[in-house]
C-alpha cells in the first residue's frame, strides 16, 4: 500500500517484534514484553496477534484469518483485508492451503503441520489475573512457578461444582514450567496444543506481551487425578455436515426453543460437506 | 426454516462504511464544516484531541475530529495511529516552561506576585447562560485590536519558593527519559514514565481520580501554586552542530500543585510537588494530572498507599482511553464460541446436579 | 574505505532470515539456508544476515576480538553500540566464548538474556550432538565442527539455568541453525 511499508509495521518495529518472538520460543509460555504499537485498528480487536503476523509474514505466505472458527465473520474479514492491502499476500480460507493461521477464539479441525505457524489473538495473556489483579504480584509468582492460587481456585472449584467449572481460556502447563493463558479458545480445542507439529504463537497489544510454544511442545491442560480434564461440546453430530468431532455453535432458529448445532469451523463443514457428508439439516438447505 | 450460514462479511462491511460517509457529511443542505473551521473555533476539542492523541498537530487534529464525527476518543485514536508510523528525526530538548510566553498565568497562593495574575482567555468567570446569539450565522468581522496577545514571560511560582527552600527541588536526572510507545510499561515505573502516561491519559479518567483525591481518597491537600498556559519553544541540539535550534513553538498549560509538607531528620518540613503539563489549552486535566501524580508519589514521600489514585499500576494501566475503549468495545465482537461452551459446562452441571 | 552493502531486498532478505531463525530456534538444530547478502570478511554469509535481521541500535552488541575487519561493516549497518559482553543483548564470536560472562536474566526476566551468534566450521559434519528438547518430537542429531569439544558439558551448565539462560545461533557458510536454552544437549 502506497506511503507503508510490507505488512504496514516499519523495519525497526518488526525487528524489534521477531527479537521478542526468538525469546518467546526459547522460553516456551513465558510472556515476553513487547513495544507494542498503536495498530489502526483497535485494541481488544486483534491488535497484538496483526503485530506478529506482520512481523513474520512475507510475500510467499498464504494467509488465513478466522474469528470463533469462522472466515466470515467480520473482524476476521476486517484482519483480512488489513494483510491483503498492506501486504498483498495471498488469502485462503482452506485450512490445509494456509502458512499463517491468525485465529481469534479457535483452533482448526484440521490437524496443523509442521509447515505452518498459528497466531493467536490475546486478550489477558495473564492466566493468573482473575485471582491476582496485580501485574507486579502475578510476574513475581510466575517467576518462581508459584502456581498455588491457580490450584486453590481450581480445588473450590470442584468442593463447589463437583467439577472444574472453566469452560474456555483453560489454563495449562508449557513443557511443565510456565503456567499459560491458551487464549479464550474453549477448554475442546486444549488437546490440540499438545504435542501440535505446528509452531503456536500468541501476541496480546493491549498488554504488549508475546509467548509462544514450540512445535511438539507438552501442553498439559491443569486437573486432578480425581477429576481429569474433560473436554466440554454440545451432545450432537453437526446439522449440515454431520460431523461428531467437531466444536458446536448453537444457533437459534426460532422462539420455540428450536436449535441447530453446526460446525464453529466454518472451512470444516463446508469441506465435509463438499465430499458428500450431510447432516440432518442438510438436506433442507439444499432444497431451499 | 432452513439454516443459512452467514456469509456477506465483506459486503456488510463496505455497506456500514458507505451508511457512515453518508451519516458524516448529514444534511447535505447544510454546508460541509471546513479543517479550518474546526481548527479555529473548536480549538478546545483540537486540545484534548492533540493530548490524547500524543501528536502536536492542529491540522491534523481537526481532521481527525471531521472524520470521527466529532467523537473525540475515535479522533485521539485516528492521530495515534498516524503518529505511530512516522519515523524520528530527533529528540527535542527538554522544554523551558519558565520562559512560556505567556497567554495565562494565575496562582492560587498569593494574592499577587512578580508577573501578576494573567486571567488570559478563560471561561473561569463567564455565567453559563447559553448564547443564543450564536444561534445565527456569523459575519466575518473585520479586523479589530483584541485583547489577545502574549503578556511576556514570568518566573514560576514553584521557583519562587524553591528559593527560601520551602518546596522540594526537582530530582536531577541525567538519565534519558523513557517512552512507553517504544517499550511497554514495567514497574517500579519512574516518574518520567507515570507523567508520560498521564499527559496521554484520558481527560475524564484522570479528572474523575484527581477529584477522588480531594475527597479523602489519598488526599494531600493541595493547592493550585501556578497553572500557566502559553507559547514554549521546541529545540533540538543535533549532535554534529553542538548547540541548539529553535524548530517550533507549541501551546501548552502546565499546572505544578503545592502539597503537604513533609520532612524528615536530615531535611527540615518543605512542600511537595505534584505536577501537570498537556498540550493546548488543557487546564482541566493538568490540574487533574498534577493531583493524580503528587498521589502516586505517596510511597516514594513515606505516606500509605490506601486509594485508586496512589496505586501506580492501577492508574497507570487504566487512564489510556484508546486502551480502554478498545477493550470495553471489543465485547461487542463475537464470543459466540466461549459462550457455548459455558452453555454447554452450565446444562452439564444442572443435569448432573439433577441425577 | 568502501564498505559492502547489505541485504540486496532489505524487507524480503530480512524477512526471510528472520523466518530461518525463528524455525531453528523453533526446531532445535534444524539447519536453514540464507541468501541475499555479501559478507564482509571474516563474517560468513549466515553471520552477517543475522545480524542485519535482528541487530539495531536498540541492541548493545559484543564483538570478540577477531571479527574487527567486520566492525565498521557491523556498527555501519545496524547502528548497534558496541559493549562489554555483560551488557549485551546479541553477542558475535568466531570461537564459543565463555557463556558466563553474558547477561543470562532473572527469574522473572528471563527474555534480557543474550543471544549469541557463534561462527562456526562446519553445520554438515564434525562432532556429534543429540538434541532434546521443545520442538523435537523425538531426539535430533546435529553435527558441527568448531565447537569445544566439551560443548556438551559447557551447555549443560546453561542449560540448567532455565528459565534463565543464554540462547546461541549457530552460523557456518550460508547455513544457519540455533540452541535455544530450552534443548539438552548431549555427545552422540
Amino acid at each position: 500500500m502506497k506511503g507503508y511499508n510490507f505488512a504496514y509495521l516499519d523495519e525497526q518495529t518488526k525487528r524489534m517484534i521477531r527479537r521478542a518472538l526468538l525469546k518467546a520460543v526459547a522460553i516456551p509460555g513465558h510472556q515476553v514484553p513487547f513495544g507494542s504499537r498503536e495498530m489502526p485498528l483497535p485494541y481488544g480487536w486483534g491488535t497484538g496477534g496483526i503485530q506478529v503476523t506482520a512481523s513474520i509474514l512475507g510475500a510467499a505466505d498464504v494467509l488465513k484469518v478466522i474469528d470463533q472458527g469462522a472466515d466470515d465473520t467480520t473482524n476476521a474479514v476486517s484482519i483480512r483485508r488489513f494483510f491483503a492491502r498492506t501486504a498483498g499476500v495471498a488469502t485462503t480460507t482452506a485450512t490445509a492451503e494456509a502458512t499463517v493461521i491468525q485465529t481469534r477464539h479457535r483452533i482448526p479441525e484440521k490437524q496443523l503441520r509442521e509447515d505452518q505457524i498459528i497466531v493467536y489473538q490475546v486478550p489477558q495473556p495473564e492466566p493468573l489475573f482473575r485471582l491476582e489483579s496485580s501485574r507486579i504480584e502475578t510476574k513475581r509468582m510466575q517467576g518462581l512457578a508459584d502456581y498455588g492460587l491457580m490450584h486453590v481456585k481450581l480445588y473450590e472449584d470442584v468442593a463447589r461444582f463437583g467439577q472444574i467449572s472453566i469452560s474456555y481460556d483453560y489454563p495449562v502447563m508449557v513443557n511443565e514450567r510456565y503456567l499459560m493463558s491458551p487464549s479464550p479458545i474453549p477448554a475442546f480445542d486444549n488437546p490440540k496444543m499438545d504435542m501440535m507439529p505446528a509452531l503456536q504463537l500468541f501476541g496480546a497489544g493491549r498488554e504488549k506481551r508475546i509467548y509462544a510454544i514450540p512445535p511438539w511442545t507438552r501442553v498439559r491442560s491443569l486437573d486432578f487425578d480425581d477429576h481429569p480434564f474433560r473436554t466440554i461440546n454440545a451432545p450432537h453430530p453437526c446439522g449440515l455436515c454431520g460431523a461428531t468431532d467437531s466444536y458446536l455453535d448453537e444457533v437459534v432458529t426460532d422462539d420455540r426453543g428450536g436449535r441447530l448445532f453446526v460446525c464453529s469451523d466454518t472451512d470444516h463443514c463446508a469441506e465435509r460437506r463438499a465430499a458428500g457428508h450431510v447432516g440432518t439439516d442438510g438436506f433442507q438447505e439444499a432444497a431451499e | 426454516m432452513a439454516y443459512v450460514a452467514i456469509k456477506g462479511g465483506e459486503q456488510a462491511i463496505d455497506n456500514a462504511h458507505a451508511w457512515l460517509a453518508e451519516e458524516r457529511r448529514g444534511d447535505t443542505a447544510t454546508p460541509a464544516l471546513s479543517v479550518s473551521q474546526i481548527q479555529e473555533q473548536l480549538g478546545r476539542s483540537v486540545d484534548r484531541v492533540m493530548a490524547e492523541g500524543s501528536l502536536y498537530d492542529r491540522e491534523l487534529a481537526a481532521l481527525a475530529i471531521k472524520q470521527a464525527q466529532g467523537d473525540l476518543i475515535e479522533a485521539a485514536f485516528l492521530l495515534r495511529a498516524y503518529r505511530t508510523t512516522l519515523p524520528r528525526f530527533a529528540h527535542s530538548v527538554a522544554v523551558e516552561t519558565g520562559s512560556m510566553r505567556i497567554e495565562r498565568r494565575v496562582s492560587a497562593i498569593f494574592k499577587d506576585l512578580p508577573g501578576g495574575q494573567v486571567l488570559g482567555p478563560t471561561y473561569d468567570y463567564t455565567h453559563r447562560l447559553l448564547d443564543f446569539s450564536l444561534l445565527g450565522d456569523e459575519t466575518v468581522a473585520p479586523e479589530t485590536e483584541t485583547a489577545a496577545g502574549h503578556v511576556g514571560t514570568m518566573p514560576r511560582v514553584p521557583d519562587i519558593l524553591g528559593h527560601e527552600g520551602l518546596l522540594e527541588a526537582d530530582a536531577p536526572s541525567s538519565r534519558e527519559p523513557g517512552d512507553l510507545t517504544r517499550e511497554p510499561l514495567t514497574f517500579p515505573a519512574e516518574r518520567d514514565v507515570r507523567l508520560q502516561a498521564l499527559a496521554r491519559g484520558d481527560e475524564g479518567f484522570l479528572l474523575g481520580l484527581g477529584y477522588s483525591t480531594q475527597r479523602g481518597y489519598g488526599g494531600s491537600h493541595p493547592f493550585a501554586g501556578e497553572i500557566r498556559m502559553g507559547e514554549v519553544s521546541v529545540e533540538i541540539e543535533p549532535a554534529e552542530l553542538g548547540f541548539d535550534i529553535d524548530i517550533g513553538d507549541l501551546i501548552m498549560t502546565e499546572c505544578q500543585m503545592v502539597n503537604q509538607f513533609k520532612g524528615s531528620k536530615t531535611v527540615p518540613p518543605q512542600f511537595t510537588r505534584g505536577y501537570g503539563l498537556v498540550f493546548g489549552f488543557g487546564e482541566r486535566k493538568a490540574m487533574a494530572m498534577a493531583l493524580v501524580d503528587r498521589a502516586m508519589r505517596a510511597a516514594e514521600l513515606g505516606e500509605d498507599v490506601t486509594a485508586p489514585a496512589q496505586n501506580v499500576e492501577f492508574v497507570l494501566y487504566h487512564s489510556d482511553n484508546i486502551e480502554a475503549t478498545g477493550f470495553v468495545e471489543h465485547l461487542k465482537l463475537p464470543h459466540y464460541v466461549d459462550f457455548q461452551s459455558e452453555l454447554q459446562n452450565v446444562r452439564r452441571m444442572r443435569k448432573e446436579a439433577a441425577e | 574505505m568502501t564498505l559492502s552493502a547489505g541485504f540486496t531486498n532489505p524487507v524480503a532478505d530480512a524477512q526471510a532470515c528472520f523466518r530461518s531463525v525463528l524455525d531453528a530456534m523453533a526446531r532445535p538444530g534444524r539447519i536453514h539456508t540464507i541468501t541475499g547478502i555479501v559478507a564482509p570478511a571474516p563474517l560468513c554469509e549466515a553471520t552477517a544476515a543475522v545480524l542485519l535481521t535482528l541487530a539495531d541500535h536498540e541492541t548493545p552488541l559484543w564483538l570478540d576480538s577477531s571479527t574487527k575487519a567486520a566492525r565498521d561493516w557491523i556498527a555501519f549497518h545496524t547502528g548497534a553500540a558496541i559493549v562489554p559482553a555483560d551488557r549485551s543483548t546479541f553477542g558475535v564470536a568466531l570461537a564459543l566464548p565463555d557463556l558466563a560472562g553474558f547477561p543470562n536474566g532473572t527469574d522473572e526476566m528471563p527474555e534480557t538474556a543474550a543471544t549469541i551468534i557463534v561462527q562456526v566450521d562446519s553445520l554438515e559434519a564434525g562432532q556429534r550432538f543429540v538434541l532434546a528438547g521443545p520442538g523435537l518430537r523425538e531426539p535430533a542429531i546435529l553435527a558441527v565442527t568448531g565447537l569445544p569439544p566439551d560443548f556438551a558439558a559447557l551447555w549443560q551448565r546453561n542449560h540448567a539455568l532455565f528459565p534463565r539462560g543464554i540462547d546461541l545461533i549457530l552460523c557456518a557458510g550460508v547455513r544457519l541453525t540455533a540452541l535455544p536454552r530450552s534443548v539438552s544437549i548431549k555427545d552422540a
